[in-house]
């Protein structure tokens, strides 16, 4: 089945965890948060929340940055 | 700790705030973070490049035993994306804490101090510590304070461009009204731009461009480490008033001029 997984069209099991999503892109989880369709998934409970089809699911972690940035030209 | 600042109840012995963006490379920016001897530095949040997984955080450039972390909602335009941002950043770096950006316009990059009201208040009522970026706006500030930001960012001058305090009659102002701490966010270029901030009475400078920017961004930083430091002591130390004429800093007795 398929989801858009930061912004990108991807493939995935059915019944795939977030957990199982993270593990398969060998993400750390101690420095990620994730957001599926629009709702923050808290670490606890990465294994227990499948990722329904056609899910939008948002991996984000902190990088370099002060201040704001132009829009985001998408 | 002496003339520590403090911040909903956390305590700073630096009033430095330094960014993460634009260095020319980790290490620099190592070095610079400790040249500069801030205790809290902000950090962006976006998605994890999913292409170059593997490759070291920019966490394991920071030594959290050390320095805060300060997430920004940097880039965000509308409210939501904001409040969005925030909540992303308190699940990955587990604090509450939140510099947010909601910004107005791409070419001046100020504040859409609308929007970024209405994502405090959002903000406060699910229990952030909310230090929002805003203009140099006394009124903005004030409205920002009732809503229960924990402390208010006044640009110096727009971001990244390095003018220095554009108008100090404003922050005067604004730290003469604030109850929270106020902390100049942007515009700094150089030292003496740090230093003029503190010495109005500003609780705290911001700033990253003008370090990581600079030719040596880890001898900037300490440059700024002193300009923070000297312009706090001299706001604390009262200086004299300005006059238009000379006033003699030497006694008039005993010339040899004068008198036979």
């Amino acid at each position: 089945m398929r989801i858009l997984l930061n912004g990108d069209a991807r493939d995935i099991q059915p019944d795939t965890t977030v957990k199982a999503l993270l593990d398969s892109l060998g993400l750390d989880f101690r420095v990620v948060a994730v957001e599926v369709n629009r709702a923050i998934v808290k670490r606890d409970r990465y294994a227990a929340t499948a990722i329904p089809e056609g899910a939008e699911v948002e991996v984000v972690a902190f990088v370099g940055g002060g201040h704001a940035c132009r829009k985001l030209t998408s | 700790m002496i003339d520590a600042l403090t911040i909903a109840g956390r305590t700073f012995s630096s009033r430095l705030v330094v960014g993460t963006g634009k260095y020319p490379s980790h290490e620099v920016m190592q070095a610079a973070h400790l040249a500069s001897g801030t205790e809290m530095v902000t950090v962006a949040v976006r998605r994890v490049d999913l292409s170059a997984v593997g490759q070291a955080s920019l966490l394991s450039w920071i030594d959290r035993s050390k320095i805060f972390l300060l997430p920004n909602t940097a880039g965000c335009y509308t409210a939501d994306d904001a409040v969005r941002t925030a909540r992303l950043a308190q699940e990955a770096g587990l604090s509450n804490w939140i510099k947010l950006e909601v910004i107005g316009d791409e070419r001046t990059l100020f504040p859409d101090n609308e929007a970024l009201l209405v994502a405090t208040r959002e903000l406060v009522r699910e229990g952030f510590v909310v230090l929002p970026y805003t203009n140099d706006d006394p009124i903005a500030c004030r409205k920002l304070e009732d809503a229960g930001a924990a402390a208010v960012m006044p640009l110096g001058a727009p971001i990244g461009s390095g003018l220095g305090i554009q108008n100090p009659n404003n922050l005067l102002i604004i730290k003469e009204q604030a109850r929270i701490p106020v902390i100049v966010d942007a515009g700094v270029g150089t030292a003496s731009d740090a230093a003029v901030a503190m010495e109005l009475g500003a609780d705290a400078v911001l700033m990253n461009t003008a370090i990581a920017g600079a030719g040596d961004p880890v001898a900037m930083a300490e440059a700024m480490k002193h300009a923070v430091i000297a312009g706090r002591l001299a706001f604390k130390a009262g200086r004299i008033a300005r006059k238009r004429y000379a006033a003699a800093s030497s006694p008039v007795e005993g010339l040899i001029a004068r008198g036979r």
